[in-house]
């Protein structure tokens, strides 16, 4: 039961979507558009395990004071305090005490967070946990200014989940990408050297697609930079390319045919 | 722009300078913003789950457009079961109970990879192959109208893509050695595909350089230009102090920073002598 | 030490500060770099222009923030392309911080279009677009290659609502629409492996027409399914934009790049041929010494 189950539920589901796909008859169209839609949902619980790990993994940085475990705060920090901000909304131009329920929420959180990593004394952290509690809840009673929205989506329009967004998340993330265009340039100073004639191929080709709209060249090359790239691009790198799409797809096809043959067992962990 | 929205694109700036220190070295304001965007990312991730995933495919299912998820009253009460399934996959962080997860995972996996098979095979596998199979143009075999050897639907072209694949597909196969013709076929396989890698190489430049253009342009267009941007309704001299502030901390930031360098180079010089 | 050596040996924050340098002091010069249009991107101009008024695109925001640079281009010069033309788009956005930055483009663009404007040559007068007539935003669900699939049944199969959640039955744009027959064709922009999933379980099933816009370091990837007409167009990374942009005479963030994009090319270059001048000196010099 522990392992044949699911291997039997692989096999019989697997079987079924590709019957389906060649036998679009009505009853399996059904059957094929509730397995769509229930699996959608069965797959958004199991995201939720990767938040559940990043909380888990946070705390206990905290709790073994590894390295730099005090910046795992911010991390929790961020992640509830978007939650929070994603469950309310304002009711009109104020904003009234949300600010200073915002704070109670946060300190509570980071009290219980206290008093679970903490090996000696709780009793200071859960007193305050629970001033703060109390706190939170009665200005969540008598603020009418902003309001919690749990089944309808005014929390994605709250403009503190937005400027997070707008002024954390993509700024942060796109600049961390954005440091590759130094390391691709140390790169292209340290390694790509024209060692052999594969390493010089690799290089020419880089060149020529890199100079396409240099315009400084066009008086020498004309548009034949430009002309030469496009080419290198639809035919040998077509080829190139076409060769590995292949190969990735019969890798696909046969990792695919080993899983539900259960010949390939490696997503059912140990035990 | 207000003055709010003008102070968050100030935070804006300074999460995006304190990422780019990292670049001279790693960084307490490195480390804040890296471990602040994970945090929110999650956390973001977890309103969209719950916005756009449980309450619109779920709940509102359950309760009927009611405020309650109470399935007994709702006449699409089987969107239980995968709820039931779903939860199940919460045990996987149980030792005693994780086998419990594998239902529903192998009712995912089976799924998943059953959809693949058919539809991979035909569109990366099948399709490519009858791309690479056309009939050689060979009227026009040095390009259309003329000698042209960049024509990219000559004959010649026609022809390098077709050997070219399949001397890349015979360079990928690895249960013959590589010797004599085959290996011949393979070593031009090799060839096909560092050109294509070159080309690949010459579009990632480009895209890595994207991404830090439009940092500048950020911190020029978004961030000073409003700072400056008397023409602006809501202008007055906050703007000013508050970018100037910032400003302020980063000098602050490289004369300390400077003042570290040539301090522990002079403690090096005077423990060489 | 001689001059080669210490070249080799140098600490890399001067490269990189040579490049901050370069492309900074480039950006401040005002010159413009002249853009030649690829027939890659002129396909799909010319497709989204030959659409009727009313017919409707589905652009699928699949990016992350993280290649916004080259991707958030594309979408503001498509989408502004369309509405202007008074087509119809349905936004998705399959990748995780996908839909926070549609919301954010298509505040954007909703306020430029209430200007009047002229694009190459043509007067086109501010309008106000408004959600659920001019455009469903259909907002973010996870799995993507399961999504495509259930879309094409139905868009209400993994989307009941929108992303502001309003029943898509409720809006006026969505009434008769019932998959991907209705919809003119689908234009992925995307960052990763999401356009697999379009090509091989959208096009690839459903058949409708795909315009890729991708980043730079995919492109190459996707010339077998351009060569295989599995694709209509490939727009690739900022050039790929600017040429869009260009084309739509709707000059953005992409063409004001593209001068730093060139000097920033000339330095990459100087920078292979100074490590290759380095590394083939050192090595004759290694040879001779062998020799003695």
């Amino acid at each position: 039961m522990k392992r044949q189950f699911p291997l039997f539920l692989v096999f019989i589901f697997g079987l079924f979507m590709v019957f389906q796909y060649f036998v679009p008859h009505e009853t399996s169209e059904w059957v094929y558009e509730f397995l769509l839609d229930w699996i959608l949902v069965i797959g958004i619980f199991a995201l939720a395990l990767g938040i559940w790990s990043l909380y888990k993994v946070s705390v206990d940085k905290i709790k073994t004071r590894k390295a730099n475990w005090g910046y795992s705060y911010v991390t929790l920090f961020g992640l509830f305090v978007m939650i929070l901000f994603g469950f309310t909304s304002q009711n009109g131009d104020s904003w009234g005490w949300y600010f200073i329920f915002v704070a109670t929420v946060m300190l509570t959180i980071g009290m219980v967070i206290q008093a679970m990593v903490s090996s000696g004394q709780k009793g200071l952290s859960l007193i305050l946990a629970g001033v703060f509690l109390v706190a939170s809840v009665l200005i969540g009673m008598f603020d009418n200014a902003w309001s919690f929205h749990f089944y309808t989506a005014e929390g994605l329009q709250n403009s503190m989940f937005r400027a997070f967004f707008d002024h954390i998340l993509i700024p942060i993330l796109s600049t961390m990408f954005s440091l590759l265009a130094f390391f691709i340039a140390s790169a292209a100073y340290r390694a790509f050297r024209a060692r052999n004639l594969l390493a010089s191929l690799l290089l020419l080709a880089a060149l020529i697609v890199m100079l396409r709209f240099n315009p400084y060249l066009s008086p020498i090359f004309g548009d034949y930079m430009a002309k030469t790239s496009n080419w290198l691009m639809n035919v040998p790198n077509m080829a190139a390319q076409r060769a590995i799409v292949i190969g990735i797809g019969l890798g696909i096809v046969a990792t695919a045919l080993k899983v539900i043959l259960g010949i390939e067992r490696g997503y059912m962990g140990k035990g | 722009m207000d003055f709010t929205t003008f102070c968050w694109t100030t935070f804006a700036a300074f999460v995006t300078l304190a990422t780019f220190s990292f670049l001279y070295k790693d960084n307490p304001f490195y480390k804040f913003a890296e471990h602040l965007v994970v945090g929110v990312s999650a956390g973001y991730f977890v309103i969209i789950l719950w916005h756009q995933g449980l309450v619109t495919n779920l709940f509102q299912r359950l309760a009927d457009g009611d405020a309650y998820f109470l399935w007994l009253n709702s006449d699409r009460w089987w969107y239980v079961i995968p709820a039931l399934l779903g939860v199940m996959m919460w045990t996987r962080f149980s030792k005693q109970y994780s086998w419990v997860s594998r239902w529903p995972m192998g009712l995912y996996i089976g799924i998943a990879t059953g959809i693949a098979i058919p539809l991979e095979m035909s569109n990366r596998v099948n399709k490519q192959l009858y791309a690479m199979m056309v009939q050689v143009d060979w009227s026009n075999f040095f390009g259309h109208g003329g000698f042209n050897l960049l024509d990219v639907n000559s004959g010649l072209s026609q022809l390098i893509v077709f050997t070219g694949a399949v001397s890349a597909l015979v360079y990928f196969f690895f249960s013959k050695a590589h010797t004599g013709i085959f290996g011949g076929v393979a070593k031009f396989g090799i060839w096909i595909l560092m050109i294509g890698f070159g080309a690949s190489f010459g579009f990632t430049v480009m895209a890595r350089i994207s991404l830090f253009i439009q940092r500048v342009q950020f911190i020029d267009q978004s961030w000073i230009h409003n700072a400056m941007d008397t023409t602006n309704e809501n202008y007055f001299w906050g703007f000013q102090a508050v970018f100037w502030i910032m400003i302020l901390l980063i000098v602050g930031y490289i004369v300390k920073e400077l003042m570290q360098f040539f301090g522990s180079k002079g403690r090096a010089e005077s423990a060489g002598q | 030490m001689n001059f080669f050596d210490k070249l080799m040996k140098l600490d890399r924050r001067w490269v990189f500060l040579f490049l901050v340098v370069v492309c900074v002091a480039t950006y401040m010069t005002e010159f413009e770099v002249p853009i030649l249009v690829e027939p890659e991107t002129q396909v799909i101009f010319d497709f989204v222009d030959e659409l009727e008024p009313g017919e409707i695109v589905l652009i699928a925001i699949d990016y992350d923030p993280n290649n916004l640079a080259e991707l958030h281009p594309m979408t503001y010069a498509m989408a502004e392309h369309c509405w202007r033309k008074k087509l119809r788009i349905i936004f998705t956005s399959l990748s995780q911080n996908g839909p926070g930055m549609a919301d954010q483009a298509i505040r954007d663009i909703s306020d430029s279009l209430m200007q009047d404007t002229e694009y190459n040559g043509v007067m086109y007068e501010g309008r106000e677009i408004v959600s659920g007539v001019d455009y469903c935003f259909l907002g973010y669900k996870p799995y993507y290659a399961l999504v495509i699939l259930a879309m094409g049944q139905d868009f209400r199969l993994p989307f009941p609502a929108d992303y502001y959640g309003t029943p898509l039955d409720s809006l006026p744009m969505m009434q008769g629409v019932i998959n991907y027959d209705q919809v003119a064709c689908v234009v992925d922009l995307s960052g990763g492996n999401i356009t697999d999933a379009w090509i091989s379980y959208g096009q690839g099933r459903f058949g409708f027409p795909l315009l890729l816009g991708l980043t730079g370091v995919m492109t190459a990837q996707y010339y077998p399914f351009l060569g295989s007409g599995q694709v209509v167009g490939i727009m690739g990374g900022l050039l790929g934009a600017a040429q869009y942009e260009k084309m739509a005479g709707n000059p953005g963030l992409a063409m004001d790049g593209m001068r730093v994009q060139l000097y920033a090319h000339m330095v990459i270059i100087l920078f292979i041929i100074m490590g290759n001048v380095g590394f083939f000196v050192s090595r004759r010099k290694q040879k001779q010494a062998e020799r003695r």
